[in-house]
């Protein structure tokens, strides 16, 4: 285990450094200098990895969110605060990434002051500035434990409620306004991947890969942190992606029927293969594992299939943005040795900030212990033996 | 402003004027580039100018998410580059791919024809339609430009295929063309169709207010009957633990 940890640590290292010089050239040379982008090709990998992937895997938040406090399902309790670390980190560093990809990036707070409604990137932007604030909020109870705030716990939990709703809204809002932003363009992309329903292909996919973000993460948090896997949480999980995967397929087939998508489905092209191995992992194979092997009651079968359903997801956002953009443009476009590795770098930053959050922050305690010390100080902050706990 | 690829002659003086007017070096480029914001391309027998079409209902304005771009009521689309904090949603949006990019430079800029909307409002008219030594460019009212294609149509059917591009393209484009032969054949974006492209994306943003209405609705209201079923839940627990 000490020898893995040092050898992950020396690959973050050795990613940073490149990553340091990265960002050297990328605010030295401009976006020329570094990517392959170009006149016929103006968005790459850091719009589709880095904001289309960094905001659609970050979409555990808001479900995890939603059934604990909407539904009211209590039992999800411990994987909320890491599901909600996650979508925390995973919105800084999509904003983090935009930074380099904006030709202007000082410019990025425009929005704010110049209004354009009709805009999709208007409306995403909106709505990416006000989620992380959320869930900013909705993470804070974390550093106010570690602080021993308990009025502010008190104070937060009193909105828990309606930020939770607003943090779903927002999302719901801006996972399915980022397939928008492919709506104008019909001519553009492949037939494929065109589809009215971009938007809602975009939400549902997002849902259910948010759910197996929690699996991967939690996996991942095992092995790093050596913390205990929640298999039962996780089973039920498994079962419930089964409904978003089956409405996606459902959808995408009859779009495939509908629009001009069909006849391209059994082409030999490099569009048709990519787009085969998108659907196979992100929906089919996760379907038939889940339905009929009972993958989400096994332990190494289910985190396969979280994993796939990862690996389909990327690669659905990179194939929406570059593939099927490349089929009709003619670009041949690839990203350059920096490109890749500002993206590796961005995650790798996101990864080093949620160990350090673990590290000193109480990210695996459940909720209720927060109330059992907070309580005795401001519910009843006469009993004077209680009081030392604050500056404890 | 109408231009009649029947008369030019591929001379170029339209793109050498416009760099002149912007400053660009002054050199033959036969694609749009960052320094020439007007070309001519060669399509067999015929020369046909490529520039921004200043669309009617602009893609590039309608994405722009901090309203960089603007369709002034004279025509033009216009660019303002303070305010731009380089997304690129307008290069990947225009349908007839004609906004390009500084990507050399750290303070990058969009650069599209503006139709020298500086010199149309001084009541000069724009360097390239200035130079053409051969009158393939005419600037003028909307209105006016296409009466005068029609006119051309009608008086010279034989000259022209009876079609002006730009007439109704993508909801119609302040920039018309007249051709010789079908426009296909001059490699025009002919299977875009007469609807605005904004509206594929409106169809999905007009949508915001029932999703935020309805999906609100729908959250309080599940909240409430679990909020209620689980105090009652706990009323019961406690009413239980008391009698024991």
């Amino acid at each position: 285990m000490k020898i893995r940890l040092t050898f992950w640590r020396m690959a973050a290292a050795v990613i940073l450094v490149f990553f340091a010089i990265a960002t050297y050239l990328r605010f030295t040379r401009g976006l020329g200098g570094v990517t392959a982008l170009s006149d016929d090709f103006p968005w790459g990998l850091w719009i589709a990895f880095d904001i289309l992937c960094g905001v659609g895997l970050a979409a555990g938040g808001f479900t995890v969110a939603a059934m604990v406090y909407l539904f009211g399902w209590e039992k999800y309790r411990p994987v909320l605060r890491p599901a909600i670390l996650t979508a925390f980190l995973g919105y800084l560093m999509v904003v983090f990434a935009l930074l380099y990809d904006l030709g202007k990036p000082w410019n990025v707070w425009h929005p704010l002051i110049q209004y354009n409604p009709h805009s999709v990137m208007f409306e995403v932007g909106w709505c990416v500035m006000l989620y992380t604030t959320v869930l900013a909020l909705e993470f804070a109870p974390s550093v106010w434990q570690r602080l021993r705030w308990g009025k502010a716990l008190i104070i937060w939990k009193r909105i828990t409620v309606p930020l939770v709703m607003a943090g779903v809204l927002l999302s719901t809002l801006h996972q399915s306004s980022l397939g928008s932003l492919f709506l104008i363009m019909p001519q553009k992309l492949h037939p494929l991947w065109y589809s009215s329903l971009l938007p809602v292909f975009f939400f549902v996919s997002a849902v259910s890969v948010g759910l197996a973000m929690v699996a991967v993460e939690s996996y991942l948090s095992h092995r790093a942190f050596g913390k205990e896997i929640e298999w039962p949480i996780l089973s039920d999980f498994g079962k419930y992606m089964v409904i978003p995967l089956i409405l996606l397929a459902v959808m995408k087939g009859f779009d495939l029927l509908q629009g001009g998508g069909f006849k391209y489905l059994f082409a030999l092209s490099l569009e048709t293969g990519l787009f085969w191995i998108e659907n196979l992992l992100l929906i089919v194979l996760p379907l038939v594992l889940i339905l009929g092997f009972e993958a989400s009651d096994r332990p190494r079968l289910l985190l396969m299939v979280a994993f796939m359903m990862v690996g389909g997801f990327i690669l659905n956002r990179i194939n929406v943005a570059i593939t099927a953009m490349d089929a009709t443009v003619r670009a041949g476009y690839f990203p350059t040795f920096w490109e890749v590795i500002v993206s590796v770098g961005v995650v790798t930053t996101g990864c080093i900030i949620f160990g350090l959050a673990v590290k000193y922050l109480p990210i695996y305690e459940n909720e209720p212990l927060i109330e059992r010390w907070a309580r005795p100080v401001y519910v009843w902050p006469k009993r004077s033996g209680e009081a030392t706990l604050r500056v404890k | 402003m109408l231009i009649d690829t029947t008369r030019c002659v591929g001379c170029m003086a339209c793109q050498t004027a416009c760099q002149a007017e912007y400053g660009f070096p002054e050199r033959e480029e036969p694609k749009l580039s960052a320094t020439a914001r007007t070309t001519v391309e060669e399509q067999g027998d015929y020369y046909v100018r490529r520039m921004c079409m200043h669309c009617d209902v602009p893609s590039c304005v309608s994405v722009c998410p901090v309203g960089a771009l603007t369709k002034t009521p004279e025509g033009p689309v216009i660019y303002d580059e303070k305010a731009c904090m380089g997304c690129r949603y307008c290069m990947v949006a225009c349908p007839f791919e004609v906004p390009r990019y500084e990507w050399d430079s750290l303070t990058p800029r969009i650069q599209k024809c503006t139709m020298c909307y500086h010199r149309i409002t001084k009541g000069e008219l724009p360097a390239c339609a200035e130079a053409c030594p051969v009158d393939a460019v005419t600037f003028g009212d909307k209105k006016d430009i296409l009466a005068l294609a029609r006119r051309r149509i009608v008086e010279q059917p034989d000259r022209y295929v009876p079609r002006i591009y730009g007439e109704r393209i993508i909801g119609g484009t302040s920039v018309l063309f007249l051709a010789a032969v079908p426009f296909e054949q001059l490699a025009f974006k002919v299977e875009l169709g007469d609807q605005p492209m904004p509206e594929l994306t409106w169809a999905a943003l007009s949508k915001i207010p029932e999703v935020v209405t309805l999906g609100g609705a729908f959250m309080m209201g599940l909240f409430w009957i679990v909020d209620r079923r689980n105090k009652r839940a706990r009323e019961n627990g406690v009413t239980k633990g008391e009698q024991q």
